[in-house]
């Protein structure tokens, strides 16, 4: 079976996954407002990563930096030969160095995401071809999909799946263009929503297989789904998620899940969509979550950080509370709460979805019994 | 027997003919190893292909260049494969590769915002501003509700994607899959090899890679 070897967040509320899970239980949030950014005229709400945490010298952009940072942090905590061939390394991101678009003079290979992530690799002495998965919003997840796969046939030991994106005035004056932005902090699943807030973080996640999961977690399985319906607007009837989570049902029973971690991007009709996903599912009386009122939408890296943090709040007896969540402004009564709830069970799904109609799901379950 | 079912390959002209009088590079269009077009430059190809094989899809004209390019690569592949009444649900996913991710676009969407001052940021641009739209538009258009990804490379790599092709078939519902190259650097400089490939890959991912590599040197 495949399971986690070790872990990593670098995002404004700290360094490692322990230092992110206490601020999140402690309900603290990285999203501010952000005013007189170069190239941003409208001022915005989002939780930015300040470049004084990022520690790796060299001549590597903030993508770069807080990818190898979360790797090298991460790798410090299992006894792996990452150099060696039989070790894949997956980037999911969204934009990575798009940035250096609008800057002369820079080394353009380095705009494509795949000459980043082998300057990644080739940092930790890597040689092998890194793969980048760039599927929207559902990258992290997808990515931990493909780790599973390699690994469950035998083309890898180990993975490194390290998701990550950078804000700049590329994606945030697109995000404001499609009206699609909060000017204040977000609020899943609320009535009142209004939009999403933009993150910075980079989440890494190492697997590997085992015999047994013994008191480890263990990726259980995970689906991939189009919505076959609209390029940036989620499907009225929830499609694609429905078929994910249908899929990853098949491996999981629906009593031992602790937690649905959903998309939950505050815009009203990913929430609504998500609502109406969970509900076809047969899991409206399970607990359902956003994190991003802790974060905002921190795209490439958000399927590994949320993926993450839900580990954790489960080896807490942890439902998390959805920061910004007041009302329930969805069709269907899922349940969601805004503070932490305690839960006894030892398995969660990961839910996201986005642009080009892609979702996804997959299902975590600590140990190897049910 | 071939893995590979149907192909359509889209890829500039080499030698004399590589470019036209006034340098716009010429390319050709094959499909299953025939020839479609003989040599048209790059800046008109694709709206003439669609055109007069497509003609009632008029959202290819929002489209970007690379989804131009995969867009209408697919409509070629699978009016090959003409199975195009079928319900196909989650039984057919599509997984495209490239190293130029969504480029083409990310430069047009950039020059919309480079002036702070006149900055006037573009909504249709920015929405293609991601690669797997392309496979979303392929997804729609054939009403796929099977996986849909995207995956950036380096560089070119059969062996890379032959991987990826087989791993994707873990997911038990999939029986076929769209897949294959399609890099767009911008309008007038793409290269496609897109095929279709059946559950028999599974176990054979040597074998693909090389008739892979065998398509893309035709």
């Amino acid at each position: 079976m495949v399971v986690k070897l070790a872990d990593n967040i670098i995002s404004p509320l700290g360094v490692t996954t322990k230092e992110n899970y206490e601020a999140v239980k402690a309900g603290r949030t990285a999203l501010c407002q952000h005013e007189g950014v170069p190239g941003i005229p409208i001022p915005f709400f989002a939780s930015l990563i300040d470049e004084s945490v990022l520690t790796v010298e060299g001549d590597y952009t903030k993508f770069e930096r807080m990818c190898i940072q979360s790797v090298a942090s991460a790798i410090q905590q299992c006894d792996i030969d990452v150099a060696s061939e039989r070790v894949l390394f997956i980037v999911s991101t969204t934009k990575a160095n798009v940035s250096m678009l609008g800057r002369s003079g820079c080394d353009n290979d380095r705009v494509l995401p795949g000459v980043a992530a082998r300057k990644i690799a080739e940092y930790f002495s890597n040689r092998q071809m890194p793969l980048v998965v760039s599927n929207a919003c559902i990258s992290g997840v997808c990515a931990q999909i493909e780790a599973l796969r390699a690994l469950e046939l035998g083309l890898c030991d180990y993975a490194v799946v390290v998701g990550a994106d950078v804000q700049s005035p590329f994606i945030v004056t697109g995000f404001q263009s499609l009206k699609a932005v909060s000017a204040e902090a977000c609020r899943p699943f609320d009535r009142d929503r209004k939009g999403l807030n933009l993150g910075e973080a980079a989440a890494t996640v190492v697997y590997g297989r085992e015999a047994t999961a013994d008191n480890r977690w263990q990726m259980v399985c995970g689906a991939v789904r189009n919505d076959a319906n609209h390029i940036s607007g989620p499907s009225r009837t929830g499609e694609g998620s429905y078929l994910a989570l249908r899929s990853v049902l098949q491996h999981i029973d629906a009593s031992e899940v602790a937690f649905v971690s959903a998309h939950g991007t505050a815009t009203l009709y990913n929430d609504e969509m998500e609502s109406i996903a969970v509900e076809r599912a047969g899991l409206i009386d399970t607990p359902v979550g956003s994190l991003k009122g802790y974060y905002g939408h921190t795209m490439g890296a958000a399927g590994v950080l949320e993926t993450l943090l839900s580990m954790y709040a489960v080896d807490d007896h942890t439902v998390l509370g959805t920061r910004g969540f007041e009302n329930l402004g969805v069709s269907h009564p899922i349940s969601v709460c805004a503070e932490n709830r305690v839960t006894n069970r030892n398995s969660f799904i990961k839910l996201i979805s986005g642009f080009g109609g892609c979702n996804a799901a997959a299902a975590f379950r600590k140990g190897g019994a049910r | 027997m071939s893995l590979v079912k149907h192909y359509v390959r889209i890829n500039q002209l080499v030698g004399s003919r590589s470019l036209t009088a006034s340098g716009v590079r010429n390319y050709r269009v094959t499909i299953d190893g025939k020839t479609l077009v003989e040599t048209a430059p790059a800046d008109t190809l694709l709206t003439e292909l669609y055109k007069t094989h497509v003609g009632d899809y008029s959202k290819f004209y929002k489209m970007d260049p690379l989804c131009r390019v995969g867009f209408m690569a697919s409509e070629l592949l699978l009016t090959a494969e003409d199975c195009r009444q079928k319900q196909w649900g989650e039984s057919r996913g599509v997984v495209l590769f490239n190293a130029t991710s969504s480029l083409a676009d990310d430069r047009n969407y950039q020059a919309t915002i480079d002036d702070s001052e006149t900055a006037f940021p573009s909504p249709s641009l920015f929405v293609y501003t991601l690669p797997n739209v392309l496979t979303g538009e392929i997804a729609i258009r054939n009403h796929y509700y099977g996986e849909t990804n995207f995956v950036v490379l380096p560089e070119f790599d059969s062996n890379t994607m032959s991987a990826i092709i087989e791993m994707t078939f873990c997911d038990k519902y999939l029986q076929s899959l769209v897949t294959g190259w399609v890099d767009c650097y911008d309008e007038t400089n793409y290269n496609v090899l897109m095929f279709i490939v059946e559950r028999d890959v599974t176990g054979h991912s040597t074998e693909l890679s090389q008739e892979i590599k065998i398509l893309t040197e035709k």
